[in-house]
């Protein structure tokens, strides 16, 4: 073979040279259109989501003056709580409904062409209940004229946020043009303003009728208890059990069968948990249904995997030289450990948790069959007054159920959910790579 | 460690106070996702009204609903399965297996089932008839059956547009399904007599395996793409009539009252689906929606027994009330069913 010892041109490349290079030049550009279609995606998703679903975070609100009539609100007249509470919120709808008509009058602006009817489909249906319930809260509010702010319902609320227009009015029963004329007239007036929606953070959620009322109050209740309870379950048992593993367990047959099971229990599905919880918590152990302490048991087991590999491979991490260090100037195997190889640990596991926390976080599958998929009006109680035990449901779950209801303002609530939902998982990625940073040693 | 004596304290709480805790306070309520939002409404409202917490109310479907409420008695267990079918005689011999042995059976308004298609697209004016040549499997054509192959709905009437057939039909699981068989598939098959000739083809033995050979045939639909089966909610037979235009879905009457601004809803037999005409039976397809009562709960449950009033009072399911604002069809037998939820009537035999 002459030939491969022959000399030549350094400067000019021969043709398996060339060839070479263009299959790198290739396999690079595969790598750019794989990165592109991926980025793609996600850009289109969030444009999905942020487009549908920033108009969530505003809200049009009204506000006029409304005498609150003893003869409507109280008929006995002796200002007793039980006695009014007779009157429900269907009484007060009417004087609601009066008190509008009567201030348009009032102000001079006109309102021909929209009956009783739609005249009152301006006030949500939220309204009579805060009012009835500030009503009963004081009854010697009786009598007096107080302003009532409230929320205008869902579609005279998306003609300002455009998802309502002039075309889509002419074909929807459920709103005329001369409602949407009455409604610009009550914004030159002062009688209606669009502003920032806090409601949506604390309001609990709403009936189908009442998409402007729904709030994610009791998902953000439910989702922060779990998440505390899961915290406070996986991170003692995730820990001993890896260090464990890790620094006591012998080497053989039997350690590595576990090794191998955790390692399969973190790929099995998640609703798998959810079965299980719905046997073992909730039919045999008798906890209360759709309670944050089943869901956080749940995504416990979830999670725990996860955090038990995540934990391994930080205490692996920690160089055997500072054991026989430690070792060597004479302390025992569990000063060694709680001494010094956890706390050089301690930022990998804490990452580790934190990322558990965010996929539990997300998760709706396991929680469907607990219960915790439901319609649920009430702020759990605090949690040293058993909230943790109360009804409650969570983030993922609220965009689930709102994504599927009928009135088309539920589907912004839904994209809206989900931007709060992203808001804390992109929290808590950042927390992780900060304390990452922060403390993590290298060797 | 603290945070390990911490987190065992908190175990050890927790534990304790769940036991402590069975005795529920809340009313749960489980089942049918057409019947969730007339019960999400109710029970908003009395959450609001009355002083007891507003009951808990999951979806998740009819039959999985009934088999919750049947699971036993005991704060545990549901209160409440919304159902937007009967119950079925295995329902109730399971519900006494485990103990439940009597159920108040309460029935409290109709749901009418309509068929829409984009609001920027032609009129429909259907006869059961012509749903039938459209989905099914096999179809009467001049006396012969013969397998669908039907491609445009003028084909077999010209009266309607000369577009491509494709029908978003209710899935297998779906509470409706069970009503678009029986009243539109059937009803057309029988129409076009397709029922006649599928019962002299059938090898029954007698003449209600013969009858129940037919039912099958003609319930049968077609599976070329020109039907399809939408599991999802109503939602998602809105995001799919959204992306081919031309298709024509199966909705309930109030998801169709929420959208009209995206629907064209098309007629029956020449009837305009409302609740007027839904209420008086000119529109021939609706069912009656249920809810069953765990009548061993009445006593034990706080505020169950004032929920259930409430649900069937006539500021709630009553023809001006909220829930026939939202899309339901009153019940005209009201009263009857309010005397029965006051005298606490357990349900009879199945007929």
């Amino acid at each position: 073979m002459t030939d491969a010892t022959a000399p030549k041109s350094l400067l000019a490349q021969d043709v398996r040279t060339r060839r070479r290079n263009a299959a790198e030049a290739r396999f690079q550009a595969y790598g750019i259109v794989a990165i592109s279609i991926s980025l793609g995606m996600l850009a289109i998703m969030l444009w999905t989501i942020f487009s549908d679903g920033v108009s969530a975070f505003r809200q049009t609100t009204f506000s006029f003056p409304v005498t609150l009539e003893a003869e409507r609100l109280d008929p006995k007249g002796n200002r007793i709580r039980d006695e009014m509470a007779k009157v429900t919120t269907i009484g007060y709808t009417n004087l609601l409904n009066a008190s509008f008509k009567a201030h348009l009058e009032a102000r001079g602006i006109p309102f021909e062409g929209v009956d009783d009817k739609a005249l009152a489909a301006f006030i949500s249906r939220d309204t009579p209940a805060r009012v009835r319930d500030m009503v009963l809260a004081d009854p010697a509010m009786i009598g007096q004229t107080v302003t009532v702010t409230g929320f205008t319902t869902g579609r005279i609320d998306g003609y300002f946020k455009g998802r309502v227009t002039r075309e889509t009015a002419a074909v929807d029963t459920n709103i005329s043009a001369a409602q949407l004329d009455l409604a610009d007239r009550l914004v030159d007036a002062g009688i209606m303003r669009t502003g920032f929606n806090w409601q949506f953070f604390t309001n609990p959620d709403a009936s189908d009728q009442r998409p402007e009322a729904s709030g994610l109050g009791v998902a953000i209740i439910g989702s922060a208890y779990m998440m505390i309870l899961v915290a406070l379950f996986v991170l003692p048992v995730g820990v001993a059990a890896s260090i464990y593993l890790e620094e006591f367990a012998p080497k053989n047959r039997w350690t590595d069968l576990i090794e191998v099971n955790i390692s399969n229990l973190a790929a099995v599905p998640s609703i798998v948990f959810g079965i299980l919880g719905l046997a073992v918590f909730i039919n045999f152990a008798a906890f209360p249904q759709s309670s944050p302490l089943v869901g956080a048991l749940v995504l416990t087991l979830m999670t725990l995997p996860t955090i038990i590999i995540a934990t391994r491979a930080a205490i692996r991490a920690v160089p055997p030289s500072i054991r026989d260090a430690a070792l060597g100037v004479g302390a025992s195997k569990m000063q060694m450990v709680f001494h010094h190889v956890l706390p050089l640990a301690a930022p990998g596991i804490l990452t580790g948790t934190i990322l558990g926390l965010a996929s539990a976080l997300g998760e709706t599958a396991p929680l469907l069959l607990i219960g915790m998929v439901a319609f649920v009006a009430n702020y759990p109680a605090g949690p040293f007054e058993g909230g943790f035990l109360d009804p409650a449901s969570a983030l993922p779950v609220q965009v689930y159920s709102w994504a599927s209801r009928a009135d088309p303002a539920f589907i912004e609530r839904s994209s809206g959910a989900i931007i709060v939902l992203l808001a804390f998982l992109l929290v808590m990625n950042i927390l992780a790579i900060v304390l990452r940073r922060r403390f993590e040693r290298r060797w | 460690m603290s945070l390990i004596k911490l987190s065992v304290s908190a175990l050890a709480i927790a534990a304790v106070s769940a036991t402590a805790a069975v005795a529920r306070d809340q009313v749960q309520v489980t089942g049918s996702s057409t019947v969730l939002p007339y019960s999400t409404i109710v029970a908003e409202a009395f959450g609001e009204n009355f002083d007891f917490p507003t009951p808990v109310v999951e979806g998740g479907g009819s039959g999985a609903g009934r088999a919750k409420m049947c699971e036993g008695v005991g704060p545990n267990t549901v209160d409440i399965a919304n159902s937007s079918s009967r119950i079925t005689q295995k329902d109730i011999d399971t519900c006494a297996s485990n103990g439940v042995a009597d159920i108040m059976e309460v029935r409290f308004g109709y749901d009418g089932i309509v068929f829409a298609s984009d609001v920027n697209g032609p009129e429909f004016a259907f006869t059961a008839a012509d749903l039938y040549n459209a989905v099914a499997a096999q179809v009467n054509k001049g006396g012969a059956i013969v397998a669908n192959d039907y491609a445009q709905w003028a084909e077999f009437n010209p009266a309607l547009p000369a577009q491509d057939i494709l029908v978003l039909s209710p899935g297998t699981k779906h509470g409706t399904r069970e009503v678009y068989d029986a009243r539109v598939i059937l009803a057309g098959c029988k129409e076009t007599s397709a029922y006649d000739l599928f019962l002299a083809a059938s090898s029954g033995a007698d003449d209600r395996a013969k009858a129940s050979d037919a039912t099958k045939a003609c319930n049968t639909l077609r599976a070329d793409g020109r039907n399809v089966d939408i599991d999802g909610d109503y939602t998602e037979t809105l995001a799919r009539l959204d992306a081919s235009k031309n298709a024509i879905g199966v909705f309930g009457l109030s998801f169709y009252q929420n959208n009209t601004d995206k629907l064209r809803v098309a007629t029956m037999g020449g009837i305009v689906p409302s609740t007027e005409s839904i209420a008086s039976g000119e529109y021939p397809v609706s069912r009656p929606l249920f809810f069953y009562v765990k009548i061993a709960h009445l006593d034990v449950i706080p505020g169950l027994q004032e929920y259930v009033e409430f649900f069937v009072s006539d500021d709630m399911a009553g023809p001006d009330g909220p829930l026939a604002q939202y899309g339901l069809v009153a019940d005209p037998e009201l009263a009857a069913t309010q005397a029965m939820v006051a005298a606490r009537t357990p349900m009879g035999p199945l007929n």
